[in-house]
C-alpha cells in the first residue's frame, strides 16, 4: 500500500479520504479504527501497511525498516514530542525499558521491565489495560529483568517471561488466554525476547548461557501452548554437531546456546534464520575443547519441522562471550553479477559478514571496529585466531560486551545501505579462572576487566574516559562494496537500535541519553533530543489517521515523537 | 449521612465479632486500617483489590497462612518482587494483619451475604453455557464475548460470598474496572462500552463491536457512565441450589497459569 500524509484540513472530504486510505473510518475527532486479526498473511505482508509495526523488527526480513515519508531529512527539525509513557509499578522502572512496540490499528502494545504489559491508544499514549502475570521469585537473569517484546496472531499476544513461561493475552482486554510453563527459571532459564510467529505457530529461545543452561529453539501451537518441536543449540548424542563437544563429558549439557533476539523469515525459502548465544562457561573454554556446536552461529531452521538445514558459526570455540546475539537481517542483493538471497550480520566479534542465506555459504567478512583477536577471516569463513585467555591476563580487542550486542541494526533497500549500532575501540583483559558448575549458580569464569560499564549502572558519572579508551557510533556501509560509508560518533557508546525510513532517515540513540535523526545518505545529524536516560531499546515507526509518529524506549519511559502540526 | 452511621455500626459490629475470633480489638482494626490505607493502599488499593490477581480480602494468602507469617511478610516484604520492606514494627503490622482479615467484612457493609453453601461445579459450567446464558457475554479461557468482564481468573480474586452476591443483586457493589459509559459525539453518533480508563481529555473503552476506542472529549457532547450493572439479577431466573452450581463453577475459574 502506498502511504500518503496530508496535514490536517478542515476540508472534511480530503481528511476522510486521507483516514479511509489509512484503513480508518472517521467519527468526529473519535477514530473508530477497524481492528481487523492479524492474520499471518498480514505479517508477511507487513510492507502493505506500514502504519502499522506487527513484529519485533517490523517485518520477518528483519530490516527495521519503515516505508513511511512524512516525516523528511527537510521537516525532521519540526519532530516534537507527541506524548509520554512512563513505566509505573507494579513494573520496575529501575530496569531497562528494552522493547520495541507492536502498533495494531492505532493501538500500541508494549512491555515493561520485567513482564508487564500495557495497550495504548497509540495517537495520545493514554492506556486501554495493563496485565501483569504473577512471576515466580525463582527467575534468574544475567542481564536485567527485561524483555523485547511481544509478537502478535490473529487477535492475542504472546510474551515468554523470565520466570520461564510463555504466555497468550487477549489483545482485546488484556487477560491471559493460556499460560505454558516451559523451563525451569531456578535453572537460569529466562525468556527475554519477542517471539517469531511463523504461520501458526509461536517461536523462541531461553536466554541463560551465563548459568549453565542447554539453550534451545521451540515452536509452540499459537491456540493451545503445546510445544510442536524443539531444537536444540547444544546437540546432545546422536545429534548431528555433538562431535565439537568433548567424548566422555557431560559438558555439553550446560553448553550454554542462549536466544537473547527474535530470528527472522524467508517464506520463499520457508527457512527461519536464529542467532545463538556463547558456549558456557564464558570465559574459560577448558571444560569445552572443540568448535562448541551451534554456540555463536547463526542457524537456518525449517519452521515446519524445526530441522536444521544448515548453520554457519562465527567464532568457533570462543571464550570471549562474542554470542551471535545479533538480529539476522535479510534482503536480496546484486552480488558480483547476480542476483543473490543474503543475510547481513553485524556480530559481536568485531566483524561484519554477508552470507547467503540459501546455504550459509560465507561471501564477505569484515572488520568493523578495533579487532585484535583475530587477523582477518580466510576465504571458508573461519576467523584467523591469534588470542585465548590466559592465566596471566589477555588483552581483546573488541571487549566481553562486543563490537555490538542484541541492539537492532537496520537495512534501507532505498539506500542500499546497512546500519551498525557499534562500539568503538573497547578492550577487556581475558584472565583464564575456575569455573564450577552448580545448578542455578552462574557458570562463567573470571569476569574479565573493561573500561566501560557492560550495562547501565547505580548512581554516579557514567563517562569519564579517555576518547580512546571506548566511544559509540551508528556506522552505514555498503554490503556490495564492503565500504563504510559514513560514520557517527558518539563520546559514550550505544545499546540503541537504529531504524531507517523510506524518507531516508535514520533514527538511533546512545547511552548518554540522546535519540536523534540522522541523513541516512550521509550520517548528517538533522535533529536530536534529549531523552534524559540511557537509549537501551530500538526505535520503530507508525500511523494513526494520516499521522507519522516515531516511538523509542529511554531511561523508563517511552517516548514518542510527531511532526508540529 | 444515616445510612452511613448505620452502616458504619454495622461494620464495627460484624469486625468486633470477628476480633474475638482472631483475637483483635476493634481498635487493633481501626488502628491497622489507618496504617493499611496510608501505607499500603497506594499499591494494593483501598479495597484491597488492586494489583491484578490479588485480593487481600479474600482471607487467604499465596504466601502465609498464620497472622504471624503474614506480619512477617508485610514487615521484610518479599524479594524480587515490587512488595518492599516497611519499618512497621510488630504490633504495627499485627494490627495490619487484623484490619486484612476484617477486610472482607467491611467491604460488603451492610449488604454482607453468607457464605454460600457449597454447590456442583459441574452443573454450574452447564448452567453458565446454558440456561444462565452467562457465555452470551462474558469470555472464559479465551472463548466468549469480551464487553462482559473476563472470567477466566474470578475465582482466584472474588470469594464464593461475593460472587453469590453479584448473581443475586449484581447492581449492589458496581467495581469500577465493571462500568458501562454511553458516550454521544457532537456530530450524532453514540458509542457505548465497558470504561477503561478516562482523563480530563479523553476517554478510553472497548466498545460493543470489540473496539479499543479513545475518544477526545472535544468531540464528545454528552457522556454517561452507568452506576448499575447490565448483568440481570438472577434471583428469580435460577433456584437457590443453581446460584450455588454457578458460584461453584466460578470459583474453580482460577486462571490460566499453572
Amino acid at each position: 500500500m502506498s502511504t500518503k500524509h496530508t496535514k490536517k484540513t478542515r476540508d472534511t472530504k480530503t481528511r476522510r479520504r486521507v483516514l479511509i486510505s489509512c484503513g480508518f473510518v472517521a467519527v468526529t475527532g473519535a477514530v473508530l479504527l477497524a481492528q481487523q486479526p492479524v492474520t499471518f498473511d498480514r505479517i508477511l505482508r507487513a510492507d502493505r501497511e506500514p502504519h502499522n509495526w506487527l513484529t519485533y523488527s517490523g517485518g520477518v526480513f528483519s530490516q527495521r525498516y519503515s516505508a513511511l515519508t512524512q516525516i523528511t531529512p527537510a521537516n525532521v527539525r519540526n519532530l516534537e514530542l507527541a506524548w509520554v509513557f512512563q513505566t509505573r509499578g507494579p513494573a520496575e522502572p529501575t530496569e531497562k525499558f528494552e522493547a520495541t512496540p507492536l502498533v495494531v490499528d492505532g493501538v500500541m502494545y508494549t512491555v515493561m521491565a520485567p513482564n508487564h504489559v500495557v495497550a495504548l491508544d497509540a495517537a495520545t499514549g493514554r492506556m486501554f489495560w495493563m496485565y501483569s502475570p504473577r512471576l515466580s521469585t525463582l527467575a534468574r537473569v544475567c542481564c536485567g529483568r527485561v524483555n523485547r517484546g511481544l509478537a502478535i496472531l490473529g487477535e492475542t499476544l504472546f510474551m515468554g517471561t523470565i520466570d520461564g513461561h510463555l504466555i497468550a493475552i487477549d489483545a482485546k482486554n488484556g487477560r491471559p488466554v493460556w499460560d505454558a510453563t516451559i523451563s525451569k527459571p531456578e535453572l537460569g532459564y529466562s525468556f527475554t525476547m519477542a517471539p517469531l510467529v511463523v504461520k501458526d505457530k509461536v517461536i523462541m529461545g531461553p536466554a541463560g548461557g551465563e548459568y549453565g543452561i542447554r539453550g534451545f529453539i521451540a515452536a509452540f501451537d499459537a491456540k493451545s501452548g503445546k510445544e510442536i518441536w524443539r531444537f536444540n543449540t547444544v546437540p546432545g548424542p546422536g545429534e548431528p554437531g555433538h562431535e565439537t563437544w568433548p567424548a566422555g563429558s557431560d559438558a555439553w549439557q550446560r553448553g550454554g546456546g542462549s536466544i537473547w533476539v527474535t530470528g527472522s523469515y524467508d517464506p520463499d525459502l520457508n527457512l527461519m534464520y536464529w542467532g545463538v548465544g556463547n558456549p558456557g562457561p564464558d570465559w574459560n573454554a577448558d571444560p569445552r575443547p572443540g568448535d562448541n556446536l551451534y554456540t555463536d552461529s547463526v542457524v537456518a531452521i525449517d519452521p515446519d519441522t524445526g530441522k536444521l538445514k544448515w548453520h554457519y558459526q562465527f567464532t568457533p570455540h570462543d571464550e570471549f562471550d562474542y554470542d551471535a546475539t545479533q538480529i539476522p537481517v535479510l534482503t536480496d542483493l546484486e552480488w558480483r553479477g547476480r542476483t543473490r538471497k543474503v543475510m547481513l550480520w553485524a556480530n559481536r566479534n568485531g566483524f561484519w559478514y554477508v552470507l547467503d542465506r540459501t546455504n550459509g555459504e560465507f561471501l564477505q567478512g569484515k572488520p568493523f571496529v578495533r579487532v585484535n583477536w583475530a587477523e582477518g577471516i580466510d576465504g571458508k569463513g573461519v576467523p584467523k585466531r591469534v588470542l585465548n585467555a590466559t592465566p596471566e591476563g589477555t588483552l581483546v580487542y573488541p571487549n566481553n560486551q562486543g563490537a555490538t550486542n542484541w541492539y537492532s541494526p537496520s537495512y534501507s533497500p532505498r539506500t542500499g545501505l546497512f546500519y551498525v549500532p557499534s562500539w568503538m575501540d573497547t578492550s577487556s583483559t581475558y584472565t583464564k579462572g575456575p569455573a564450577e558448575y552448580k545448578p542455578g549458580n552462574q557458570y562463567v569464569g573470571r569476569f574479565p576487566t573493561m573500561p566501560v560499564a557492560p550495562l547501565r549502572t547505580g548512581p554516579g558519572a557514567v563517562n569519564q574516559r579517555l576518547p580512546e579508551e571506548a566511544w559509540g557510533a551508528i556506522q552505514a556501509f555498503d554490503p556490495k562494496s564492503g565500504e563504510l560509508k559514513w560514520q557517527f560518533k558518539m563520546s559514550d557508546v550505544t545499546d540503541s537500535g537504529v531504524l531507517s525510513t523510506a524518507s531516508d532517515l535514520v533514527f538511533a540513540g546512545g547511552r548518554e541519553g540522546y535519540f536523534f535523526a540522522l541523513h541516512a545518505r550521509t550520517g548528517e545529524l538533522l535533529w536530536k533530543s534529549s531523552v534524559g536516560g540511557q537509549v537501551s531499546a530500538a526505535p520503530m515507526s507508525y500511523a494513526v489517521a494520516g499521522k507519522q509518529y516515531v516511538a523509542i524506549a529511554a531511561g523508563s519511559a517511552l517516548f514518542v515523537y510527531g511532526l508540529r502540526q | 449521612m444515616r445510612t452511613a452511621i448505620i452502616c458504619g455500626a454495622i461494620v464495627l459490629l460484624s469486625s468486633a465479632a470477628s476480633a474475638q475470633e482472631h483475637g483483635y480489638t476493634a481498635a487493633d482494626i481501626e488502628s491497622g486500617g489507618r496504617l493499611y490505607q496510608s501505607s499500603c493502599a497506594g499499591c494494593h488499593g483501598t479495597t484491597g483489590d488492586l494489583v491484578a490477581g490479588i485480593d487481600l480480602a479474600r482471607g487467604q494468602f499465596r504466601r502465609g497462612t498464620s497472622d504471624a507469617e503474614i506480619a512477617a511478610i508485610i514487615r521484610a516484604g518479599i524479594p524480587g518482587t515490587t512488595m518492599p520492606p516497611s519499618a512497621f514494627s510488630e504490633t504495627q503490622a499485627a494490627t495490619i494483619v487484623a484490619y486484612l482479615r476484617n477486610m472482607a467484612t467491611a467491604r460488603r457493609g451492610a449488604t454482607a451475604t453468607p457464605v454460600p453453601p457449597r454447590g456442583d461445579e459441574g452443573r454450574g459450567r452447564t448452567l453458565f453455557t446454558g440456561k444462565g446464558e452467562c457465555a452470551s457475554c462474558h469470555r472464559v479461557n479465551g472463548v466468549g464475548p469480551r464487553v462482559a468482564p473476563d472470567l477466566t481468573e474470578i475465582g482466584a480474586a472474588r470469594s464464593a460470598a461475593d460472587l453469590q452476591q453479584k448473581l443475586l443483586d449484581p447492581n449492589a457493589n458496581v467495581r469500577a474496572g465493571n462500568r458501562y459509559v454511553r458516550i454521544a459525539t457532537k456530530d450524532g453518533g453514540t458509542i457505548s462500552g465497558r470504561l477503561l480508563n478516562q482523563d480530563t481529555f479523553s476517554i478510553q473503552l472497548i466498545d460493543t463491536n470489540e473496539r479499543l476506542v479513545s475518544v477526545p472529549k472535544s468531540s464528545v457532547r454528552e457522556h454517561t457512565i452507568m452506576r448499575t450493572s447490565p448483568m440481570p439479577s438472577y434471583r428469580d431466573k435460577l433456584g437457590a441450589e443453581e446460584v450455588a452450581d454457578l458460584v461453584s463453577y466460578l470459583v474453580s475459574l482460577k486462571g490460566v497459569r499453572p
